[in-house]
């Protein structure tokens, strides 16, 4: 009945990101929306996960979508993306401020949708 | 070199265009109490998995692990797009303590959560409840799965048990069912609203 899964961990991802533990911008959390910055192209030194992140991020995904498709830990793609967002080839999609929390509009908003699903 | 990325995504999983904003749920509960089905009913896309390195407090967790004080800890997702523009996410995540530092991170901004309990197993949802109390603000409403040999205590008692607030909801759920499901985080939404500091508007 224990379906979460406790196992040993590579330690790969923390070498992808020169051993830095926290995104240089503390604005991106899992549900965070990013997107490709389609006329800025990744250069030719870039790494093949970097060159994977971009790609996948050709249309919109939360940070946490990102993560799991790469079988990344979220933490470790934050910094990737934020790095990735620094150099212009990622942009934040959410246009809401970071620690903003949702106002009641946008609740009521939630509600009319839940309601019609 | 470039396919991998392709083939992980299949096509249709982005977001919409539209979609330019993200709300998130935490789905907490302890092991086994129906977290992932529940994110499973609701979800418009398959529901993935991301898995984090977290150092924990307490021993004997893994007692196979010569390293007893990092763990690997699995969250899964789902989303709902709610309105064309906003994606509601919903994050499933083991409450207890020991995994405080995981989802005191995920908890940051979030507009509440659904406790999910056992009753075969209340006690097991006491230390979520004490630690979502004492440590957030968010907003809960408890959702009683069922299971087919779970006792059938009216819900008051189970409020009574667990110590609940009296306007904190709680209500049943078969978290097999979507439509159960989406009452559930209706009924979270709902009581959400009451809270102050979600009543300014910031469209
Ligand atoms: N009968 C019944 N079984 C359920 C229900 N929800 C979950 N289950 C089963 O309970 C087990 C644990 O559920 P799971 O969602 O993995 O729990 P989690 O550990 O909280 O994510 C699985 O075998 C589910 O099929 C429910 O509402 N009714
Ligand atoms: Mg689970």
């Amino acid at each position: 009945m224990d379906t979460e899964e406790y196992r040993d961990h590579p330690v790969r991802s923390y070498v992808l990101t020169s051993g830095r533990a926290h995104p240089s911008r503390n604005t991106l959390r899992p549900e965070t929306l990013v997107r490709a910055v389609e006329s800025r192209p990744l250069l030719s030194t870039a790494s093949r996960m970097e060159r994977e992140l971009v790609q996948l991020c050709r249309g919109t995904l939360a940070l946490a979508e990102v993560a799991a498709y790469l079988q990344l830990p979220v933490s470790l793609v934050a910094v990737m993306v934020s790095d990735l967002i620094d150099a212009g080839h990622l942009a934040i999609r959410s246009n809401h401020q970071a620690h903003v929390l949702p106002g009641k509009d946008i609740l009521e908003k939630i509600l009319d949708g839940l309601r019609k699903l | 070199m470039d396919s991998a990325s392709s083939d992980r995504t299949a096509s249709g999983q982005h977001l919409a265009p539209t979609v330019a904003r993200s709300v998130k749920v935490l789905v907490v509960g302890a092991f086994g109490v129906g977290k992932t089905t529940l994110i499973g009913s609701v979800s418009e896309i398959e529901p993935l998995r991301t898995e984090e390195r977290i150092t924990t407090a307490s021993v004997g967790i893994d007692p196979g692990q010569p390293n007893k004080d990092t763990t690997t800890v699995a969250m899964d997702f789902g989303r709902i797009t709610v309105t064309e523009d906003i994606a509601l996410y919903l994050f499933g995540t083991p409450g207890q303590r020991r995994f405080w530092d995981l989802w005191s991170g995920l908890a940051d901004g979030a507009v509440g959560a659904p406790v999910m309990v056992d009753t075969r197993h209340l006690e097991d949802s006491f230390e979520v409840l004490d630690q979502l109390e004492l440590r957030t603000k968010i907003p809960f409403a408890v959702v009683v799965n069922q299971f087919p040999d779970s006792p059938a205590y009216p819900l008051e008692r189970v409020r009574a048990a667990l110590d609940l607030l009296p306007e904190t909801p709680i209500v049943e759920c078969d978290a097999r069912d979507r439509q159960s499901a989406v009452l559930t985080l209706i009924t979270l939404v709902e009581h959400a609203m009451t809270f102050p500091v979600f009543q300014k508007v910031n469209a």
